[in-house]
C-alpha cells in the first residue's frame, strides 16, 4: 500500500526511528502540534511494549481516508507472547513489569479509535487511530 | 603470484587505468561525483590502481599500511564502500578479459588463472571492507562516549540549587545515568531542590515518566526536592491523557519560573537594585 510505511522493532532505538516516522506523517497530514504529541507519544508507548514483552515486531502508520476524513493509524504487530486478560491490561495501574501501568489505557485516550486483538502464544495485533479533525 | 598476470598489469597500466576510469565513471553514482571534483577523482583511482598493482609488488605489511593509510582518506572523501568494491571489481573484470584478448589466458589454464586471480583479489576485498567497518566502528564508539558525556549534566546555578537540563530522547541507559548523576550530585553539591527541565525532551510517555517519577522518589530520600520544569503545553495534555499521576511534583513551565520558585523554597529572590546603571 502507498500510503503505508513500517518500522521493524528490534532493539530500543527502533522505538525512536518509529516515533520520528509517526512524527512527520502526522505533519505531513496537518496535525497540530498537540495531536503529533500525542500521536508520537501512542506510538511510543506500542512500540515499547513490543521491545518489552515480545521482543520484535513491527510498527506501520498508515494515512487512512474514510468519506471526507482523513486519520492517522497506528498498527502495531508482533508475535510474541501475547496478552492473557485484555481487560486486565487496560486498566490503568496494571502492569507486569514494574512499570506505571497507563501505556494500553493511556494509548486508548490518547487516540481516537483502538482496536486490540490478542491471543496468548500468537502475539498482539492493535489498531490505533487518530481523526484529523 | 603467477608472474604472467603480474606483468600483463605491468605492462598494460595505463591501457587498464582508462578502461577502469570510464567504466567507473559510468558505475559511480551522484554521491560520489558530486562530492568529488575530476581532479581529485582521477588522482584518487589512480592512488587506488597503483595500490592495487603494488599489492603484486610489495609485502603483505607495507601493503596493509598503505591500504588503511588510503581507506582513511577515501572514508574522508567519503566515497562510499560499495563504489571500492565495484572498483575492485571492475579492476579483476578488465584486467581478465585483457589477459583474454591477449591470449595469455587459454582454454587449458583458464580455472588456474581464475583460482589465482581470486586468491589474490578476495584478500583485498576483505581487507578495504575491514578497514571501512572498523573506521565506522570507531565513529560510532566515540559518537557514543561523546553523546554520555553529554547525557545527563548537572549544574549547580545557586547555591542549594540545581539543574539537569534533559535533551533528546531518554532511552533506559540514560535513564540509568539520570538517576545516578542527579543522586551523587545532589549530594557533592549540597542541593536542597533539583530542578529537572525537559524543555528538550520530545516525547515523554510513560517510561520517561515512570523513570522521572523514580529519580525524584530518589532525590527525596537523600533530603532534596525534586522540580519539574520546562513542562510545554502539548507535554502537558499527553500526560494527562495518558493518566500519569505527577502530583507529588511541583511543576512549572519555563525553568525561570521553577529557579525562582526554588529559591522562594529556600528563603531567597531575586531583586532589583536600586541606583544600579
Amino acid at each position: 500500500m502507498e500510503n503505508q510505511s513500517c518500522v521493524k522493532i528490534i532493539n530500543e532505538w527502533d522505538i525512536v526511528a518509529a516515533r520520528q516516522l509517526g512524527r512527520n506523517v502526522a505533519k505531513e497530514l496537518g496535525f497540530g502540534t498537540v495531536d503529533q504529541a500525542r500521536i508520537t507519544t501512542a506510538i511510543s508507548e506500542l512500540a515499547r511494549n513490543i521491545y518489552l514483552y515480545a521482543g520484535q515486531g513491527q510498527i506501520c502508520i498508515e494515512k487512512i481516508y474514510d468519506g471526507g476524513k482523513a486519520g492517522l493509524r497506528i498498527v502495531a504487530v508482533d508475535s510474541g507472547p501475547g496478552i492473557n486478560d485484555l481487560r486486565q491490561v487496560m486498566e490503568d495501574g496494571y502492569s507486569t513489569s514494574g512499570g506505571l501501568g497507563a501505556g494500553l489505557p493511556g494509548v486508548k485516550r490518547l487516540m481516537d479509535e483502538f482496536l486490540i486483538d490478542s491471543n496468548p502464544g500468537t502475539g498482539t495485533d492493535i489498531k490505533a487511530t487518530k481523526w484529523l479533525r | 603470484m603467477n608472474s604472467t598476470i603480474l606483468n600483463y598489469i605491468q605492462n598494460n597500466k595505463d591501457s587498464i587505468f582508462n578502461h577502469w576510469l570510464k567504466a567507473t565513471k559510468e558505475n559511480a553514482d551522484e554521491r560520489v561525483t558530486k562530492v568529488v571534483s575530476d581532479q581529485v577523482f582521477i588522482g584518487t583511482s589512480r592512488e587506488f590502481i597503483d595500490l592495487i598493482i603494488s599489492n603484486i609488488k610489495s609485502s603483505n605489511e607495507e601493503f596493509t599500511s598503505k591500504l588503511s593509510d588510503f581507506s582513511e582518506k577515501i572514508v574522508r572523501l567519503g566515497w562510499p564502500l560499495s563504489f571500492v568494491t565495484k572498483g575492485l571489481q571492475t579492476f579483476g573484470k578488465i584486467v581478465f578479459e585483457g589477459m583474454q584478448e591477449a591470449g595469455i589466458v587459454t582454454q587449458e589454464n583458464q580455472m588456474k588463472v581464475i583460482y589465482e586471480f581470486d586468491g589474490w583479489m578476495t584478500p583485498m576485498v576483505n581487507e578495504v571492507v575491514n578497514m571501512y567497518s572498523a573506521t565506522w566502528e570507531r565513529t560510532v564508539s566515540l559518537q557514543k562516549i561523546a553523546l554520555q558525556e553529554l547525557s545527563a549534566p548537572l549544574i549547580p546555578v545557586f547555591e542549594g540549587i540545581t539543574v539537569m537540563p534533559l535533551v533528546g530522547t531518554i532511552d533506559t541507559e540514560r535513564a540509568k545515568q539520570i538517576m545516578e548523576n542527579l543522586l551523587t550530585g545532589v549530594v557533592k553539591h549540597r542541593s536542597e531542590v533539583v530542578l529537572i527541565d525537559i524543555t528538550g525532551v520530545p516525547v515523554v510517555d510513560t517510561m520517561v515518566a515512570h523513570h522521572i517519577i523514580q529519580a525524584a522518589d530518589a532525590v527525596r530520600l537523600v533530603g532534596a526536592k525534586c522540580m519539574l520544569v520546562g513542562i510545554r503545553p502539548e507535554i502537558a495534555q499527553t500526560i494527562v491523557n495518558l493518566g500519569i499521576d505527577l502530583n507529588q511534583f511541583t511543576t512549572k513551565n519555563t525553568l525561570k519560573k521553577g529557579v525562582e520558585a526554588a529559591l522562594e523554597l529556600t528563603s531567597r529572590k531575586i531583586v532589583n537594585v536600586e541606583g544600579a546603571e
